[in-house]
């Protein structure tokens, strides 16, 4: 398990009616990555935390957040 | 098929085909001398150059293949790597200080650290991959 990153991605993807497939295309990355991104086993660099963002037309801190924070 | 999933195959049979080029040619140049060509000093030169060449090639077409992967992909192989680098060094050395000081009845051949090499990297790949995916 990797850092205390937090996430909201399933929600976010749930919102936008995205599969895991789906986001993966959308960043340009692989399904196995989402899924390990989603699951808090990898967390994932600027840039794809970003795209993934992006893709979800929001900010950062609303996909991501550090775990003490919540 | 995705964009990204063709590239990755493209690249990985690139890397394949230059792999086995070059375990062929690493064949030639070390037989050759004994049982082709009959230890002609120029074509011995000629096949390690070739061999040479051909380990180059794979480098080259291993890079590609690491900059195709996604992050996480990449993040997996370096971790490998990176502790398949440790142990060969660690052991690697132990295992020549153990023929220098006479505690084995064989030759430390360069062979058996390659071999290592390649069965490390495959389990520690397997290990990293089942931690992250």
């Amino acid at each position: 398990m990797e850092g205390n990153l937090k996430n909201h991605i399933k929600v976010w993807r749930a919102k936008n009616d995205m599969t895991q497939a789906d986001l993966a295309k959308a960043i340009g990355s692989s399904r196995q990555a989402v899924h390990a991104i989603e699951k808090g086993k990898y967390v994932p660099s600027t840039l794809l935390a970003l795209k993934i963002a992006r893709v979800f037309d929001t900010s950062v801190e609303k996909v991501f957040q550090i775990a003490d924070d919540l | 098929m995705t964009f990204i999933m063709t590239t990755q195959k493209q690249q990985t049979i690139k890397l394949a085909v230059w792999t086995w080029s070059w375990v062929a040619t690493l064949a030639i140049a070390t037989f050759g001398p004994r049982f082709i060509w009959d230890d002609h000093q120029l074509l011995t030169v000629l096949a390690i150059l070739t061999n040479l060449a051909n380990g180059v090639m794979m480098i080259i077409a291993n890079r590609k293949y690491f900059n195709i992967m996604d992050e996480l992909q990449r993040k997996i192989h370096l971790e490998s790597l990176a502790i398949t680098l440790g142990l060969a060094v660690v052991v690697g050395l132990s295992f020549s200080l153990l023929d220098q000081t006479n505690l084995i009845t064989f030759d430390a051949e360069i062979g058996f650290l390659v071999g290592f090499i390649g069965i490390t990297y495959l389990i520690t790949l397997f290990i990293n991959r089942s931690r992250y995916l």
